[in-house]
Parts: C-alpha cells; sequence; structure tokens
C-alpha cells in the first residue's frame, strides 16, 4: 500500500481483490526481459524505481471501472492487447514529411525534438544547448550525467499516480528532457513530437514517452507536446511528463494529441509550482479510439497561478477521458480551469475536475467551468466538477453544462443564407472559439483548427472559417 | 411578391394560424397589427421558415414560387429577410464576416460576383451610418453585449447589407426608446424602393407614425379580421381591438 500523494487522488483507490493475472504477468515477463536485456549500467535509484514500479504494477494491475478514478473509463481493450516494445530503427519509415503533417502547418519556428516510438529520431530533431537552454533526449542525459535528473525525473510523478504511470516508470528509456536556466527567457516555442509508426510487427507497439521539463527561476518558456501517429496505425503511447516550475518561472504548456484513429493514448501529466509562478496548460484532445489524459497540479507554495485550458473533440466511436487535479496547499494562489468538450457519432467523453482546497490555504480564488455539446443523440458525456474546500476566507467556484447546438441561433444564422451545414460547423467552431483562441503560438493554433475544418465539412467555405472569432 | 393563402399553421399541436390570408406587392408597406398571442410572430416565422411550426393547410407564393417547400436558407438567397423580435447571441461568430459570408452567399445565387473583403467593408461602413450603429460594435460577436436597441439596429443593418426583396420585420419597435425608435424607423424607411416589400409585424401603432404603412391589417385570433389604411392602426390606437373581437361578418 502507498501513502496518498501530494498531487492526491480522486478518493482512496478500491483494490480489487486478487485479480486474473495473465494481463499483467505478460508485462512482469517483459519487464524481465527489458532489465536484462539493458546493456549500459544504470544508477541504482533508477533501477529501484524500475522494480518498485512494476512490483506496483503486479500489485494492482491494470484499473478496472470499479475503481472510481477509472468508473467512466474501460482500460479492457488496453490490458488485453498483446503490445509489444518497436524494436529500435523499426520506425525509420517515419520521415520529415509525416512529422511535418503534424507539424502545425510547417510554420512552426522553434526547436523541434521528435520521439518516434518512444525513442530519439537525432535525423529529424534539432537539439539545442544554447545559452543553457537544454532540449535534449532523456536516454542521453541518463547515459552520461544521470544525477541531473535524480531530483526530478520519478519525483513529481509520485508512486500513487497510476497503474500506467508505473509501466511508464518501469520501461522508461527515452523522452524529452527540458532545462531552461534560470532567468532565461526562452524566445521561440520549444516542440516536443512523439510520433507512432506503423511498426514493421504483427503486434501493435507500445511506447513510454517520459517528458522532464525543469523551468528555473525566473524563467519563461513555451512548451508544446504533440502526440501523432501514422494514420491508422494501431498502438500504444502511455506518457508521462513531470514539469517543475521553480519560484517565479512562467510556463506555457501545449499538449496536442493526435493520435491515429486506431491508437490508445494514456497521458500523466504532474506540474509542481513554486513560488509565484505561473503555468498555464492546454490540452486538445482530438485523435486515438480510447485516451485518457491526467492532469496533476500542485501548488508547493504561495502566490501561484495555473490556468488550465482543455478540448476535446470526438467523433466515430472515439472515448476521451480527462482527470485533473489542481491542489491549492498554500494561500494566495489562483487557479482558472476551463476545458470543453465536442461530441458526435457514438463517441464519449469524460471531464472530472477536482480542486482541492487545503487547510490553510486561505484568499486561495479558483474557477472552474466545464461546458459540453453534444452533436448526436448517441454522444456521450460525464462531467464531474468536484470542489473540496478545507480552507476559509477563499473564493472559489465551479460551473458544468452539457447541451445541444442552439437552435435559435442556428435557425438565425439559416435565415440570413447560411446553408445549414455550414451554421452548424459555425457554431461548433464558435463554440471552441474561447480555449482555441488563448493559444498563443500561431502555428499551433493554425494546426488546431486546420483539425476543426477537417472534421467540419461546413468548414471548407473560406468566408464561414473567417466568420469565426 | 408575397401571396398567402389560406394559411393554417400549429406549433405543438396547437393551431395559431386559422387561414390568414394576404397579399403584398412590391414596393408596399404592410403592418400587420394584433394583441399578444393573435399569431402575429407564428406568421413572420412561417414566412422565414422557423422550424417547429406545421402548416396543416394553406400555401404561400413568394414571387411565383412555392416558398413553403424552402429551406430557410434558400429563402434568404431568394431574397427573404426577417427582422427578428429577440435577436439571438451568438458568442464566438463575428457579425461582420457571418455577414460577409451570407450575403456572398446571395449575391452568388444572384449570379452576383462576391465582394472582397474591402469592398464588404465599405459596405459595412456605408449602411452602419444607416441606422446610426457604431462600426466596432458590428464587428463583435453577433449581439452579444448588445442593449436591447442596438440588437434591433443590427437587424436593420443586416436588412441594408443583406438587401431583400421582402423584408418581415417582427416587432421592431418593441423595447425600443423613442430616440432609438426614430433612427429604426428612419433607417427601414430609407431601405423603402419600389423593387422591395415590408411586412411591419407590430404590436403598437407608435413605429406607424414614424413608417406610413400602405395597407394595415389586424390579426385575431389567427385571421386577419380587418384591413385598411393607416387610419386603422389609429382606430385601433384609440378604440383597442376588442370591437372587432366578435366573428367578422361574412
Amino acid at each position: 500500500m502507498t501513502p496518498a500523494s501530494v498531487a492526491g487522488r480522486g478518493g482512496a483507490p478500491t483494490r480489487p481483490p486478487a485479480r486474473s493475472t495473465t494481463e499483467t504477468d505478460r508485462y512482469r515477463a517483459e519487464f524481465e526481459a527489458f532489465a536484462t536485456g539493458r546493456s549500459a549500467p544504470e544508477p541504482a535509484w533508477l533501477r529501484e524505481q524500475r522494480e518498485e514500479a512494476i512490483a506496483r504494477f503486479r500489485e494492482r494491475g491494470f484499473p478496472t471501472i470499479a475503481e472510481e478514478e477509472w468508473r467512466f473509463t474501460s482500460v479492457a481493450p488496453i490490458a488485453r492487447t498483446a503490445f509489444r516494445r518497436a524494436a529500435p530503427g523499426e520506425g525509420t519509415g517515419v520521415r520529415t514529411a509525416d512529422v511535418a503533417a503534424f507539424g502545425f502547418e510547417g510554420a512552426f519556428e522553434g526547436h523541434q525534438i521528435v520521439f518516434v516510438d518512444g525513442r530519439l529520431a537525432p535525423e529529424l530533431s534539432s537539439i539545442t544547448t544554447e545559452g543553457g537552454l537544454q532540449i535534449c533526449s532523456l536516454a542521453d542525459v541518463l547515459s552520461r550525467e544521470p544525477e541531473r535528473l535524480q531530483s526530478h525525473l520519478g519525483r513529481v510523478v509520485t508512486d500513487a499516480a497510476s497503474s500506467f504511470a508505473d509501466l511508464n516508470a518501469a520501461f522508461l528509456e527515452d523522452g524529452a528532457f527540458v532545462f531552461i536556466p534560470p532567468g532565461l527567457v526562452v524566445d521561440k516555442p520549444i516542440h516536443l513530437v512523439f510520433m507512432s509508426s506503423r511498426g514493421t510487427g504483427v503486434a501493435p507497439t507500445i511506447s513510454h514517452p517520459r517528458t522532464v521539463v525543469v523551468a528555473g527561476r525566473g524563467s519563461q518558456a513555451q512548451i508544446v507536446e504533440s502526440y501523432a501517429g501514422v494514420p491508422g496505425a494501431a498502438y500504444f503511447a502511455n506518457a508521462v511528463t513531470e514539469i517543475v516550475l521553480e519560484d517565479g518561472a512562467g510556463l506555457e504548456h501545449y499538449k496536442v494529441q493526435r493520435e491515429s484513429e486506431a491508437a490508445f493514448h494514456v497521458g500523466f501529466m504532474a506540474v509542481v509550482q513554486g513560488r509565484a509562478s505561473r503555468f498555464k496548460s492546454h490540452s486538445f484532445a482530438l485523435g486515438g479510439r480510447l485516451a485518457r489524459n491526467d492532469v496533476r497540479q500542485l501548488f508547493a507554495a504561495e502566490g501561484g497561478e495555473c490556468e488550465l485550458n482543455g478540448l476535446f473533440a470526438l467523433g466515430g466511436e472515439q472515448h476521451a477521458d480527462t482527470h485533473t487535479v489542481i491542489d491549492h496547499a498554500h494561500p494566495h494562489c489562483t487557479s482558472r480551469e476551463l476545458y470543453k468538450g465536442i461530441l458526435d457519432g457514438k463517441s464519449r467523453g469524460v471531464f472530472v475536475g477536482r480542486i482541492l482546497v487545503r487547510e490553510g490555504a486561505s484568499k486561495t480564488d479558483a474557477h472552474q467551468t466545464n461546458k459540453n455539446l453534444l452533436l448526436s443523440r448517441e454522444a456521450l458525456v460525464d462531467s464531474v466538477p468536484q470542489l473540496e474546500i478545507l480552507a476559509s476566507d477563499v473564493k472559489c467556484k465551479h460551473g458544468s453544462t452539457t447541451g445541444q447546438l442552439d437552435p435559435a441561433a442556428l435557425f438565425y444564422l439559416r435565415s440570413r443564407g447560411i446553408p445549414e451545414v455550414a451554421a452548424r460547423s459555425l457554431l461548433v467552431c464558435a463554440f471552441a472559439s474561447d480555449v482555441v483562441g488563448r493559444v498563443r503560438i500561431p502555428a499551433v493554433k493554425a494546426g488546431i483548427e486546420r483539425h476543426m475544418r477537417e472534421h467540419l465539412p461546413g468548414l471548407r467555405d473560406r468566408e464561414i472559417q473567417e466568420a469565426v472569432l | 411578391m408575397l401571396e398567402v393563402r389560406d394559411l393554417h399553421a400549429s406549433a405543438n399541436g396547437r393551431e395559431i394560424l386559422k387561414g390568414v390570408d394576404l397579399t403584398v406587392k412590391a414596393g408596399e408597406v404592410h403592418a400587420i397589427m394584433g394583441p399578444n398571442g393573435s399569431g402575429k410572430s407564428t406568421l413572420a416565422h412561417v414566412i422565414a421558415g422557423r422550424p417547429g411550426y406545421e402548416v396543416t393547410r394553406g400555401r404561400v407564393l413568394y414571387k411565383g414560387q412555392d416558398l413553403l417547400a424552402m429551406t430557410p436558407e434558400a429563402r434568404a438567397r431568394e431574397g427573404v429577410f426577417l427582422a427578428f423580435q429577440y435577436p439571438v447571441e451568438i458568442p464566438g461568430v463575428s457579425n461582420v464576416y457571418f455577414l460577409k459570408a451570407a450575403l456572398n452567399a446571395i449575391r452568388k445565387h444572384r449570379g452576383e460576383s462576391e465582394l472582397d473583403a474591402m469592398d464588404f467593408l465599405s459596405l459595412v461602413k456605408e449602411k452602419a451610418k444607416l441606422v446610426d450603429i457604431d462600426e466596432s460594435l458590428v464587428k463583435r460577436p453577433v449581439n452579444e453585449g448588445f442593449s436591447g436597441g442596438e440588437k434591433k439596429r443590427n437587424e436593420i443593418f443586416q436588412m441594408a447589407i443583406l438587401d431583400p426583396q421582402l423584408a418581415v420585420l417582427d416587432e421592431t419597435d418593441s423595447g425600443l426608446d423613442i430616440d432609438a425608435l426614430r433612427i429604426v424607423a428612419g433607417g427601414v424607411n430609407q431601405l423603402r424602393t419600389p423593387a422591395r416589400a415590408i411586412v411591419l409585424v407590430t404590436h403598437y401603432q407608435r413605429l406607424l407614425d414614424y413608417i406610413i404603412p400602405d395597407v394595415v391589417h389586424v390579426l385575431l385570433d389567427g385571421r386577419i379580421v380587418k384591413s385598411g389604411d393607416k387610419e386603422l392602426a389609429r382606430e385601433l390606437e384609440a378604440r383597442g381591438y376588442e370591437w372587432l373581437e366578435a366573428p367578422a361578418a361574412p
């Protein structure tokens, strides 16, 4: 049993009784092969982390819908699939053009580092060390100067996170390491691309990319994490991101998830904020067959600001589940959260947003909003805003609405001559526009808008596009 | 231009229009007056094609075509315009750019060339003056944060931009103070042309002091019970509707 982490969990996990373990055994056997197959020696702390993680995974297994945190999302399709780790070099079929397709209109000006099937693709990446800014492969740092990672890797995501984070910790090989030295203002955005290939084997592949971001005291930067796959490819991207904001740091973080329509995506992001730091997150869940996104934020000192924005736009039989936790553990912190969902076809969306105001966290100012738009009778969304206030002298509010396109607005547009399909698309885009409008990197915004256009037939007309604010 | 014949329409299973007959020719302004619940707004909505109404009998011809068979957007492209009693706020949609898309859809349908951004913006400037509406206002999201008067002026502004042949103004005067009423009426008067027909749906005679109608109709319980000239409106103002409420003599 592990104690509850600082980042907290949504209620005590209910441990199911002894489970049938063929699924977990598969990973245990895989882990043994993985551990013996690793040639380079690694530091004891890392080895211990791996072993503890796989031991926890064996104990917990995959989550089931009997657990509060997973009650809306069955991961059975993931649990029953025999994934394999891609062999080194298997993803070399992924070319610059594939990455460019997700590279935000080719207009992205900034640092870019690309991982294919969880491993650095040096030929597609530009590795930077200018001005002390470090954007590089985690594997590189682990092999050359692992001590730099010791105080961060596996420290932000605590051991109570989830079985998927445990799997990531056990099988961790590579990912991105971003170090922004104190005081540095990075003028160009940093793009971390995680591509999955089609693979050359029969079984779908699994990757466990890990991202560690350390934003030094008083630094400022924009980081984009993109997750994407070759269209049609079946795979599982099991990502973990750890972010530390030191005192006074400002970080704008984007996650743009455009996995293939046959893919599974589980992403766990943990953020710890130092005194008077500012963190803004913009999360777009657009792709994948089954996607789960966790954001665990913690104010570890006074005076911090946190903004979580998110949009999930789903169709077909897509399922996307977002869980966020904002942890006001200290006074004088402000958080704003706005998540919106657009659901078409037979898709299912989940938003569970928890705001925790701990004892003594006076002068907390927290707002949370979740709004969902259902475009089809068969689409479904579960929205669970949770506000837990253990302190006095705080300002908190939350709200959740779910509805359909406003028939009055639709008629208004049509009565002016806008065709119905265009009017619908326009209203859908307008619904998303406040979240999309907060994206401050033009190329990223254009990339998301392009995705929306491709999925909303009525937006083909350029003039209709222009009408979206 | 518009021929309504024995129109019966219901909403939620309740019959509201019970046989309306109305003929409006190009260049004419008709006022339709009546108490609350008489079916005035329903008539306006049925002409514009708002979903939710069932036409059970009768027909509506517009320029000789079966209007009821057309989608709302097709009606708009053919030159029908409805100024809403309650204009809808649409956050996230630009008032002018949606109008530009609408205007160009209409122009394309008419076989006219589409306006580019420059031409369109000079048109906006010109038409904004017509109803004394601030240019920055019309560039905001559709009706969002507009006052009641601004919303009504925006309706007439949209009408001016879209240049319809048949305009139905649904209680455009309601909720306006006298200054706003003068401005709105002034805008409508400037849009009065020999080629355009205007139907004013109104509750009060006050609007008709500023927009002088050619014909006034009284709609009571789903039927037009009396038609006359502008003097009828004054009579209604003085006497109310009660004297008309007895079943009309054959």
